[in-house]
């Protein structure tokens, strides 16, 4: 239902402004992160993951961006890891199959940077959070690009053992890139 | 006493610290590629790449040293063959603690992993992530530490006959403290 609202505030809005884009082209985008495992900096990505995002680069500010991460689909490196944060006391992917963001206010930073506030939600806990990000206009499509920090603690993922943070950092770095035409 | 003539200081020191440090290495590397994926796992994989890289470091030392300096003679009653085999065995040594440091450094960058020294010094990953390269050169370091056993094997069972059976006073070119004789 949500889902369905906010694609037709989505259709709605692209009729409003015409300079606004919003096909997220899936097989461009990536959804990437870095965590830190006794100091060593390990990339990840999620595989899956689908994304409505609608921007009018003239007027960044109305963009709407509701994004919904498939966990399972996660790569953390390798298949020990990629076994191990799918069980509870990581992701816990069975009770909890999806992680989303959903914008509520874009807020221009200047020069060209801009941030998403919005609600996240994973494992079942909703913060709110901000992601700060560039525009860039390339070829007939818009590059999204951001990167920011997330406290794996504040929603539980990796707890037991794995909340010694001597070991497995607290802080990951996500970036995301998104092309949208 | 058939020969007094010792390594040197700086030689023995190196090469007992090395020698301490693989006995160290060696069990833990067994110990820990078999344990489940955990944070103490990831503790000790750290540990093992450290004392690896040090031992890497000082083998390079070591090297240095010998390049510059000739060990004293091997005994006079020592036959050909056996001369061949000790300094085989010594020179394949050498290779070895330098090609398993490497082996196990290109193993973890293949693998994604880099090697952050004491988790403050990040060493370059020579080669980029390529799994299935890492699935081999995991297999290479554990041959290549199996090749090391055998050889240390050898090495110490050698440095035993040496000072039990034929009391020449190898053992103590290594090691001043049995020296009786030509205390310093
Ligand atoms: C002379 C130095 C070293 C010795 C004696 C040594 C010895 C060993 C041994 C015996 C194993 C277990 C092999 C097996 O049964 O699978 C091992 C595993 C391993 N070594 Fe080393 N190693 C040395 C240096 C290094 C260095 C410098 C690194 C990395 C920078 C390294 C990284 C690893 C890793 C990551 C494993 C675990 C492989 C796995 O289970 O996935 N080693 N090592």
């Amino acid at each position: 239902m949500i889902r369905l609202l906010a694609i037709l505030s989505l259709l709605s809005s692209s009729f409003a402004y015409g300079a606004e884009l919003s096909a997220v082209q899936l097989n461009k985008s990536t959804i990437a992160f870095v965590s830190r495992q006794m100091n060593v900096p390990v990339e990840g990505i999620f595989k899956q993951f689908s994304a409505q995002i609608s921007i009018d680069p003239t007027k960044p500010e109305a963009g709407r961006a509701r994004i919904e991460i498939d966990l399972a689909s996660i790569d953390a490196g390798s298949t020990d890891a990629n076994d191990e944060v799918k069980g509870k006391s990581w992701f816990n992917t069975r009770e909890f199959p999806k992680a989303s963001f959903a914008s509520s206010e874009v807020k221009a930073l200047g020069s060209g940077r801009f941030e998403a506030l919005g609600k996240m939600t994973i494992k079942g806990k909703t913060l709110e959070s901000r992601a700060p990000f560039t525009l860039k206009q390339e070829k007939g499509v818009l590059i999204l690009d951001g990167t920011f920090p997330l406290k794996r603690l504040d929603f539980g993922i990796g707890s037991g053992l794995w909340s010694d943070t001597s070991v497995v950092a607290d802080e990951v770095q996500v970036k995301f890139h998104f092309v949208l035409k | 006493m058939t020969t007094s003539a010792r390594y040197t200081f700086t030689a023995i020191r190196l090469h007992w610290l090395i020698a301490f440090l693989i006995f160290a290495a060696f069990p833990l590397g067994l110990y820990m590629s078999d344990l489940e994926l955990s944070p103490l796992k990831l503790q000790l994989i750290s540990y093992h790449k450290w004392l690896g890289v040090t031992i890497f470091l000082l083998t390079v030392a070591r090297l240095a040293w010998r390049a510059k300096h000739t060990p004293p003679p091997l005994p006079e009653a020592m036959l050909a063959w056996q001369r061949t085999a000790t300094h085989s065995v010594h020179h394949l040594l050498y290779l070895l603690i330098i090609a398993i440091p490497l082996s196990g450094w290109l193993m973890s960058s293949a693998k994604g992993f880099q090697t952050v020294y004491f988790g403050v010094l990040p060493l370059p990953d020579l080669i980029g992530k390529d799994k299935a390269l890492g699935d081999i050169l995991k297999e290479v370091h554990e041959l290549l530490n199996y090749g090391m056993l055998g050889l240390v094997i050898a090495h110490v069972g050698a440095a035993l006959k040496h000072h039990f059976i034929d009391r020449d006073g190898i053992l103590a070119r290594m090691l001043p403290f049995l020296d009786k004789e030509n205390r310093p």
